[in-house]
């Protein structure tokens, strides 16, 4: 109780004990994320990252070969994704249990968000998970959706979006990618230089089109391995 | 009217912080309402891009923890920090600097949030140039709170102040590593964090914003307000210490338990699970502490209806506190995850908890500074009622929604496939989220008739002429 004694008669010293008791549990927590190994699952599966061979384009990526960065219509729709806030109603992680697996596929792995800044894991479903949901439906089906959710779901509790049709794609997106290159994402500056030509003339729903197209189509995951312990 | 206190110590930048904690209050349940109702009635977002539930839904969030909570918290600790160190603030300017920086940032979020600006991370969507002015107000807070403390004439430092400096400490680390980003635009930016580490960075933000902006500093609150409403003193100070060094250091913990079952590792979920458990025994200290405050003067609750939100608001901050560490447990998680649970979960801690121990240190503050009786204490009794209904209203439509949700989404039928699309859960959500509409619009009429009688009360001591009467009549002691 003697220190109880003197913090309480001293408030600098109250403050840089409180300084050091409050860093604890973040720095256990959250800094061996950054280099323990097993955290991405790609240190021990490296076929979950596409492997880029020189002057290849982001449109040589196949469906499949991995995980790679999104091309620029992707991002702007992920742009447009975070701005109408869709990731507080839809989660994109699928936990490893049999109903999810069925509801939506494979359970995510680290390594498929780990070109995501930010994250967009979600934490409410008020709608169903979009992890996978590339390739479920046709653009078609998701433009109808997007313009008017309950003329495809009735139950659905969406907003429409009939805005969307009619904004031009921010044509920008270059500096969103050179962005991103900053922070470690490996696009190269002929991705940046192509950006603005990839997006000429498509509006955002294109790219929101686009961005879910592709949420979960760009690894292929193997049924029979594991991949977390 | 207390003109010894009017004219030792700075009471002018308490007085607006504390009408506009009042006013953030309505304006952020006004904002919950109306979201809450788009759910249950989609035709509400009127194809209207401003006012979708995805861009007013920040704004709520915001509104409550940062526009209520924030000036709930600079009211009562600017003016507690005085009370309990005899001394006045160490400046009154840099407190009025504050007080105007806090309310342009709300400003700017009520603009931007409509705009669809954000960074896309929870409770921390407000764009960088507004993270940076964020950070300025928040450290002057911080600085003028401890030289204030550093000034005292006292000599010790009194229990609540140590919980207001492990807030301000705590929301400034987290504040400054969860908003770190590149900007790539004057009102655009992504996190420099991905994935798994953003994630977590995220919900290590995200959970302490709750323990430490909303429990810890509303803590505060708790033991400077609820003795001097009850005038008793603190039940137990060898509890207060023990209970408050272990919520310090355990709280930081819990963020993991957001992502059980995610790509986040195993290790980190379950160290943030066990840690969870364990904290339900410094939380109930502090109920414990709060409620027995009252032991030999429970009787005061019968006629004092202020006394009334402050020990509510301990009933509910018990509850939750129970909650909470059950939901951390993996196979509980496993059901209420994504679910309304949780939305369920908050709001018995924000509408129970933080907001009533809030509105009891307003009614508490008026009294004090503005030197007169409140306008009408029959308006308090009626708030009282239409708050705890409306709550308990909200967090029943929740916990059944949520439950719900969470066993359909798992049903499987006779044949072993899955019993219900997701639509069909969607569907049968619909009368509980009217229900939780009309359990928000109960506490919103509460919240309106605080508003009116604030106004109503300021109008009285404005008529009386009571502020400038104690600032100028010579001091009694």
């Amino acid at each position: 109780m003697a220190m109880q004694e003197s913090m309480e008669r001293n408030v600098w010293g109250l403050v840089i004990v409180l300084a050091i008791a409050l860093s604890v549990g973040g720095i256990v927590e959250i800094v061996p994320l950054f280099y323990l190994k097993s955290t991405m699952e790609h240190n021990s599966a490296p076929e979950l990252i596409w492997q880029r061979q020189d002057g290849q384009t982001l449109n040589d990526h196949k469906p499949g070969d991995g995980m790679r960065p999104y091309k620029a219509l992707e991002l702007a729709g992920r742009d447009v994704y975070i701005r109408e806030g869709c990731y507080l109603c839809h989660s994109q992680m699928v936990r490893p249990f049999r109903d999810e697996k069925e509801r939506y596929g494979h359970y995510s792995l680290a390594s498929e968000s780990m070109y995501d800044h930010p994250f967009q894991w979600g934490s409410k479903r008020t709608g169903p998970d979009l992890a996978r949901v590339g390739g479920k439906y046709s653009d078609d089906w998701h433009r109808k959706h997007l313009r008017a959710p309950r003329s495809v779901v009735p139950e659905s509790v969406m907003p429409n979006y009939p805005w969307l049709k009619g904004n031009p794609v921010n044509d920008s997106i270059g500096d969103h990618m050179k962005g991103m290159q900053m922070i470690g994402v490996p696009y190269t500056d002929a991705d940046i230089a192509a950006a603005a030509k990839e997006v000429e003339g498509k509006t955002e729903e294109d790219a929101v089109v686009a961005y879910l197209q592709v949420l979960g189509t760009m690894a292929k995951l193997d049924e029979n391995k594991v991949y977390r312990e | 009217m207390d003109a010894t206190a009017e004219q030792k110590y700075d009471y002018g930048v308490v007085r607006w912080f504390t009408v506009m904690a009042a006013v953030y209050l309505m304006v952020g349940a006004l904002v919950g309402v109306y979201i809450a109702s788009e759910l249950a009635w989609p035709f509400l977002n009127f194809d209207l891009e401003y006012i979708t539930f995805g861009r007013l839904r920040p704004l709520h969030t915001n509104a409550v923890i940062f526009a209520y909570g924030g000036c709930a918290l600079m009211a009562t600790a600017f003016y507690s920090v005085q009370r309990t160190c005899a001394t006045r603030l160490w400046s009154n300017k840099l407190a009025w600097f504050t007080f105007i920086g806090w309310n342009l940032i709300i400003v700017s979020a009520v603009i931007s949030f409509p705009l669809g600006l954000t960074q896309g991370k929870e409770y921390a969507e407000l764009e960088w140039p507004i993270d940076i002015a964020i950070a300025v107000v928040w450290l002057s807070y911080m600085f003028n709170f401890i030289m204030t403390i550093a000034n005292r004439k006292t000599s010790h430092i009194y229990v609540s102040n140590w919980f207001f400096l492990g807030m301000m400490v705590m929301i400034t680390y987290l504040h400054v590593v969860n908003s770190l980003a590149v900007p790539v635009g004057l009102f655009k930016s992504y996190s420099i964090f991905s994935g798994v580490q953003d994630a977590m960075i995220q919900w290590w933000w995200g959970h302490n914003a709750v323990g430490f902006y909303l429990t810890a500093g509303f803590l505060g609150i708790m033991y400077y307000f609820v003795p001097k409403q009850a005038n008793r003193p603190v039940y137990s100070y060898r509890l207060s210490v023990i209970h408050f060094w272990a919520l310090m250091f355990g709280y930081v913990w819990l963020g993991a338990h957001h992502l059980q079952y995610t790509a986040l590792p195993d290790w980190t979920g379950s160290l943030g699970a066990a840690v969870s458990l364990a904290m339900i025994i410094p939380s109930w200290g502090g109920a414990v502490n709060g409620m027995m405050t009252l032991s030999g003067a429970w009787d005061k609750l019968r006629t004092d209806y202020v006394l009334r939100f402050l020990i509510m608001s301990l009933a509910f901050y018990a509850m939750s506190t129970f909650e909470g560490p059950v939901m951390s447990i993996k196979t509980v998680n496993a059901l209420s995850h994504y679910t309304d649970w949780t939305v369920g979960h908050v709001h018995s801690g924000a509408l129970g908890w933080v907001a009533m121990v809030g509105i009891g240190a307003i009614y508490h503050m008026m009294t004090k500074v503005f030197h007169v009786q409140l306008w009408s204490t029959k308006l308090v009794n009626a708030h009282f009622w239409t708050a705890t209904i409306g709550t308990v209203v909200y967090i029943v439509a929740m916990w059944v929604s949520g439950i719900m949700q969470g066993l359909m989404w798992r049903a499987y039928d006779e044949y072993g496939t899955l019993a219900y699309t997701f639509a069909e859960s969607v569907e049968a959500m619909h009368p509980y989220y009217a229900m939780r509409a009309v359990g928000g619009m109960i506490f919103l009429l509460g919240t309106v008739l605080m508003v009116f009688n604030i106004l109503m009360t300021v109008a009285k001591a404005s008529a009386d002429g009571s502020v400038q009467a104690a600032r100028t009549a010579p001091a009694t002691a």
